[in-house]
């Protein structure tokens, strides 16, 4: 018997241990520091301006290299989204210009973009991208903000689901464009020319000088992109890289789940009938039930 | 099952029906007049609880696939498709994504309160067999249903996966090739994963209807383990379960719904919305959470083979758990030691679970090796040997002494019950 409790609390602290075990093999991810976001919780909304702003950023910035393959020019004045009127949109969309056709003469012709069309790509394919980019992809901006999360560990992924916890993506975008040094940790050498990102996911430093400097993120290929008061906003909002950065990752995050809105409010109301529900339920079993031991 | 029915057709209609074809004296015999011990409790709620969620994930599959489009070019955006401009598109995909959680949540709940309860044991070996091969085709499905979307984890999953079977002497290459259907993962490996997405649900809906049919025969197990002796130990099915069983689903779907509506991507992985690309490998590959300790199994094993023929062989001994477990007592309750050991056994699957999130190496190489033993031990040697070593509490005589000692009885003076006729 005493071997046995023995066993048991051997047992338990093997568990015990299995549980504290990051510490052990963490490494040195880069830690994502949360913002705030007018769309998160069980109320999140998108603020509109904010929207608005995020997509004169992705316009004038970044969509020089990276595209919105999947949003189409009608969603610009979707209920949820930014809210252009159907005339700014249109008005928008005529200043792209799309590929179609065959025509009657089988050519394919260039017109401008319609409300139906989605927005064109800057590159015709991934060669195309790497080629003008440094051999560097700039992917696609549609889905990032739910494609990409700093690591979480134990136990906070386990709270993550009962504070709804799911802007890793922003909070990371924030934190990348926000997060460039001014120069590159002198370990890597100076014939590095490249540039360096602390919050970087998608690389490592791999210099052997920098084996003891604990540097998290690594070498990216995308130039610091946002600078001051590269972007005119005409409503008053400061022009900084902060206010760039926060209003573009918003912007991302309504690209990537346009119905973000519908979604929470379309929730709300099945957790009030549910819970409504569950309870007048609990109270009629009570009631069946009265009379039977169990 | 229809023996149990209280049914006497009235109407002319029903007679006719009756004579021919007696499948209102079956309904009614399985799942209205069915003799239910009256001491059920909460967890046994599971059964109904999954039954809800497989019909859910069938119906929400079924629209889905109105809108998916199963080609390696197309089907990553015939998601978004869904996403973004089919009506409630979002809704369908997130329930559907998410049901996929809940149905192992509330599996893996149901297989423990078999495990603690010893529903197993005989006569329920064939209700145990039957439980055991819907959760081998249910994850089946969900690998495949995975596989769909073709983003990133879902391309890396299958070949990791299909990659196993590899590891089988002799055929294993043979058996790749066939299951790819080419010589790696592409168009046609997806379209016959989706072929079988859709098809193995219903396999799993027919097997459950074997399944309820093998324990309406033997009667269900209850938390003392003892069969029922006279009427005074069960009560018919409906309504008492019925309502019950709906209170409960209704409080699972509050969960559901959290999250569903909320967090919907918290069970998924963010590398899965980018489009699966054979020539870039994700950092880590990590399966559904579901999979974790099966995973983790796999990867403990030095030897491939050794790791496969583990993973299955974990899944594989709960067929003959009904034999390894010697001990005449069946429900966890009157088995002091046995209760300590299967909270050990809990707490080591969930470890599993994690370990098989973390990178193999290091430490976690040593802890999953030693969580993968103690596994396999607690159905070889700890169950096997308690049956011998241990002391059973005195088990009662019937449910309704040990109701009636609980303390649980009905007040005195109650009134009489208008729904009893």
């Amino acid at each position: 018997m005493s071997t046995m409790i023995k066993m048991v609390r051997s047992l338990a602290a093997v568990a015990a241990l299995a549980t504290a075990a990051p510490a052990l093999a963490a490494g040195d991810a880069p830690h994502i520091e949360r913002e705030q976001w007018s769309f998160s919780g069980p109320f999140g909304f998108f603020d509109r301006g904010q929207l608005q702003r995020g997509f004169k950023v992705y316009r004038e910035v970044c969509s020089s290299c990276h595209g919105l393959r999947q949003v189409a020019f009608r969603n610009l004045a979707d209920d949820g989204g930014p809210s252009f009127t159907e005339d700014q949109a249109k008005q928008i969309a005529s200043e792209y210009t799309v590929m179609d056709g065959p025509n009657e003469d089988g050519d394919m012709y260039e017109r401008p973009a319609i409300l139906a069309d989605k927005f064109p790509s800057p590159f015709p394919n991934e060669q195309a991208a790497r080629a003008s980019n440094g051999g560097a992809y700039p992917p696609d901006f549609s889905l990032l903000a739910k494609a990409r999360a700093g690591h979480r560990g134990f136990p906070w992924f386990v709270f993550d689901a009962f504070t709804q916890y799911q802007e890793q993506g922003p909070d990371y975008i924030y934190a990348l464009l926000t997060s460039y040094p001014e120069e590159a940790p002198a370990c890597m050498g100076d014939d590095f020319d490249g540039y360096y990102n602390p919050k970087f996911l998608g690389g490592s430093v791999t210099a052997e000088e920098c084996a003891h400097e604990h540097l998290t993120g690594g070498p990216i290929g995308m130039a610091p992109p946002l600078s001051e008061e590269i972007v005119e906003y005409t409503d008053g909002t400061p022009m900084t890289v902060e206010q760039y950065a926060h209003d573009v990752a918003a912007f991302m995050m309504w690209a990537a789940e346009p119905h973000l809105e519908e979604r929470k409010k379309i929730g709300f109301r099945v957790m009030v009938f549910l819970i409504f529900f569950a309870g007048l339920l609990y109270f009629t079993k009570k009631k069946l039930w009265r009379n039977v031991d169990h | 099952m229809a023996g149990h029915s209280n049914y006497v057709p009235q109407s002319a209609a029903a007679k006719w029906l009756e004579s021919r074809l007696p499948v209102i004296s079956l309904v009614r015999g399985s799942f209205v007049d069915f003799p239910t011990p009256k001491n059920l409790n909460y967890w046994w709620t599971f059964g109904g609880i999954l039954f809800f969620v497989l019909i859910a994930q069938i119906i929400t599959g079924i629209v889905l696939v109105m809108h998916y489009t199963p080609n390696t070019g197309l089907a990553f955006d015939s998601v978004e498709h869904i996403m973004r401009d089919v009506n409630f598109g979002w809704m369908l995909r997130y329930l559907h994504s998410n049901g996929a959680s809940m149905f192992f949540i509330a599996v893996y709940i149901h297989i423990f309160r078999g495990l603690y309860y010893g529903s197993y044991k005989a006569p329920r070996e064939i209700s145990w067999i039957l439980g055991v091969i819907i959760f081998l085709i249910m994850m089946g499905t969900a690998f495949m249903g995975y596989v769909l979307p073709w983003g990133q984890m879902s391309f890396w999953g299958a070949t990791v996966i299909t990659n196993l079977f590899s590891a089988i002497p002799l055929v294993g290459d043979a058996i790749r090739t066939w299951l790819w259907g080419g010589f790696a993962v592409d168009n046609p490996t997806l379209n016959r994963f989706f072929s079988l997405h859709y098809l193995l649900p219903f396999m799993i809906f027919g097997v459950v209807i074997l399944h309820v049919w093998a324990f309406h025969t033997t009667g269900n197990n209850n938390p003392t383990g003892v069969q029922p002796k006279t009427k005074q130990d069960t009560i018919p099915f409906h309504p008492y379960y019925t309502v019950k069983d709906f209170f409960a689903i209704v409080v699972f779907m509050i969960a559901f719904a959290w999250f569903a509506f909320y967090v919907p991507n918290y069970m998924g992985h963010p590398d899965n919305y980018i489009e699966a690309n054979p020539l870039v490998t994700p950092a880590h590959i990590v399966p559904e959470w579901y999979f974790l300790p099966f995973y983790a199994i796999l990867r403990a094993i030095p030897d491939k083979l050794g790791g496969v023929a583990a993973m299955f062989g974990a899944i594989a001994i709960l067929f003959v758990l009904p034999w390894l477990d010697t001990s005449k007592v069946r429900s966890g309750t009157y088995r002091p030691l046995f209760k300590q050991f299967f909270w050990i056994f809990a707490l080591n699957a969930v470890a599993l679970g994690y370990l098989g999130a973390m990178p193999a190496e290091g430490t976690y190489v040593l802890l999953a090796r030693i969580c993968t033993a103690y596994y396999f031990a607690h159905f070889l040697i700890i169950l096997p040997m308690l049956g011998f070593f241990e002391k059973p509490r005195p088990v009662p005589t019937s449910i309704s002494e040990a109701v009636l000692k609980s303390g649980s009885g009905k007040p005195a003076g109650a009134a009489a019950a208008p729904e009893t006729k």
